[in-house]
């Protein structure tokens, strides 16, 4: 499968948050979505995920709407309802749920809460739970649905370290067994480096970079996104390291 | 539920023996006296108390649910103050319709609660049915049709404004069995389709922009379960009148013992509610042996220290 956008643009009001992006992703491959704080992220992902009115096409394969389902999940995490986390990872089949629940939507739950690595909170409720652990538990709800298409919104934004590089390598290992496209938008150039296979970098709204993390995380492109002074290392293992030295105007 | 239920029938003006309420419940004939008082007078009472607690739990649940708000309930949106208002029109105005006053007041009222509804709704359309807006849009329906009632009141009669304020207390001595029967069917015809949409109304509980990725139609959804609101409020109320409380704290209750998955929480706050409703009812009769204290003002005052402690009271049952 392939996306395709073109021309995509996403306006509030008089202020155009997305403008104008034309950009491929391809099964198999992780893209990651990089760029500074507004910069149109978070909208370019809702317009992809069909949750957002834009102006432009995205079509998968050619078609509006891709051969399977969409698996998105939104940045914001906070909820006050008193779910136990496997009823919120069964909610990821809501299209086939009935009031007795199937015996094959209990064992993908389960799978998924096992993939993530959270198997051990499955009684715990939503609402107990910290920022890392609930994001944990909706990229688990999003993976149960069995998705052709995933489009993650900052998934490891309030995970440590560790559970950062656990999601990121499932989410990769993932993308690649289920022949998954995999759009994710992360602040961490890093981790962008070394888990996608491509990078698209917004500044302003505008596609200003995609390719190969190589291509894109350069210090001229990334001074002009970020409005920062960074150092590119090439790294040994062909991912480059970057390493922000000081804010431009400070 | 059943204890209370069987309560409800045994209190009253004469206190009858249970196991004579139990006799003339299972196996009428054998005194007509006892079977005239329990079935002609208290037993519409009492199924009314539990069939108008069901569906005010139930609808109080599901406002909640698609509000995301635990003030939310038709009582405190407005659409029992619509009701209210209709039942006040008729009081005033009724005497050149052709139905008569028993039906037309339970007719008007639960039209105008459909037309809280209604409002609430349809400003939600214009706008953007986001649950803030649907929670403001309640509150000034609320507002509105108190100052309605209240102008109503300001015009009527001594006798006529007696009447209104006795209906907005609430009562379940108008209960007849064909009320009964019409109060039980909305309730049996909307039950089904609200735990239809269980798991979306579930789903909508983890936030609007969660609901939309998992593929429920949430604008859609907001409006089914709003029509579902006012059939069951509407029924109600129009009734028993205006009877606060049990929509509020009923899905509370059922929430600590449930959770939120609407499959378990929507009967739970039925069950909630109809119990609340039938105590309530036996205590209206029993504070003063011999008085009958309106089940609206009732509910209040046994409800608001039962809700208290409950708000306050450490740990959770589940």
């Amino acid at each position: 499968m392939i996306l395709q956008t073109n021309g995509v643009s996403v306006r509030y009001g008089a202020a155009w948050a997305v403008r104008d992006v034309t950009l491929t992703a391809r099964a198999c491959e992780v893209l990651a979505v990089v760029g500074a704080n507004g910069s149109g992220k978070s909208s370019l992902v809702r317009a992809l995920a069909g949750v957002q009115r834009h102006e432009g096409t995205v079509l998968w394969d050619g078609a509006p709407t891709p051969a399977g389902r969409i698996g998105y999940m939104p940045q914001d995490t906070a909820t006050r309802a008193a779910l136990t986390v496997f009823e919120v990872v069964l909610l990821g089949r809501l299209r086939g749920l009935a009031m007795r629940v199937n015996p094959r939507d209990l064992a993908a739950a389960e799978a998924a809460l096992t993939e993530v690595g959270i198997a051990d909170l499955a009684d715990r409720r939503i609402d107990e739970l910290s920022g890392g652990q609930r994001q944990m538990v909706l990229l688990a709800q999003v993976l149960a649905g069995d998705p052709l298409v995933l489009l993650l919104d900052e998934p490891t934004s309030a995970l440590d370290i560790a559970h950062q590089l656990h999601v990121l390598a499932t989410l990769r290992a993932a993308t690649r067994q289920r022949r998954l496209i995999t759009v994710a938008v992360l602040h961490d150039l890093n981790a962008a480096a070394r888990f996608a296979d491509q990078v698209a970098l917004l500044h302003g709204g505008r596609l200003l970079a995609h390719g190969a993390p190589m291509e894109v995380l350069r210090p001229p492109m990334l001074e002009l996104a970020f409005d920062v002074h960074v150092a590119v290392d090439p790294g040994s293992d062909g991912h480059p390291v970057v390493l922000p030295l000081r804010a431009r105007w400070s | 539920m059943a204890a209370s239920f069987v309560a409800d029938i045994a209190t009253g003006p004469a206190l009858l023996p249970v196991p004579a309420v139990l006799r003339a419940l299972v196996a009428p004939g054998s005194d007509p006296m006892m079977d005239a008082i329990v079935h002609a007078l208290r037993l519409p009472i009492a199924a009314m108390a539990l069939l108008v607690g069901a569906s005010l739990g139930m609808s109080g649940a599901v406002m909640q649910t698609i509000l995301n708000n635990p003030l939310a309930s038709s009582y405190t949106l407005g659409v029992s103050a619509g009701a209210g208002f209709g039942a006040a029109l008729v009081i005033l105005f009724g005497a050149a319709l052709p139905l008569p006053e028993p039906w037309a007041i339970p007719l008007a009222s639960f039209i105008f609660a459909g037309v809280a509804c209604a409002a609430v709704a349809g400003v939600g359309h214009l706008r953007g049915a986001t649950p803030e807006l649907l929670v403001l849009a309640g509150i000034a329906c609320l507002f509105l049709f108190q100052a309605l009632l209240s102008l109503l009141q300001f015009l009527a009669s001594p006798e006529a404004l007696q009447q209104i304020v006795f209906w907005l207390f609430g009562s379940l001595t108008r209960a007849t069995l064909p009320k009964v029967a019409i109060v039980a069917t909305v309730l049996a015809a909307v039950l089904p389709l609200l735990m239809a949409d269980a798991w979306k109304l579930t789903a909508l509980r983890l936030g609007d922009e969660r609901a939309r990725a998992l593929g429920v139609r949430v604008g859609a959804l907001r409006l089914r379960a709003l029509i579902a609101v006012s059939l069951l409020t509407g029924a109600a109320v129009a009734f028993v009148g205006t009877i606060g409380f049990i929509g509020l704290v009923a899905p509370h209750v059922a929430r600590r013992f449930v959770g939120e998955d609407q499959r378990h929480l929507l009967p739970a706050s039925a069950v909630m509610g109809a119990l609340f409703l039938s105590l309530a009812s036996v205590a209206s009769k029993t504070i003063i042996p011999g008085a009958l204290f309106p089940i609206g003002i009732v509910t209040a005052l046994i409800g608001v220290p039962f809700f208290g402690w409950l708000i306050l009271a450490a740990g959770r049952v589940r």
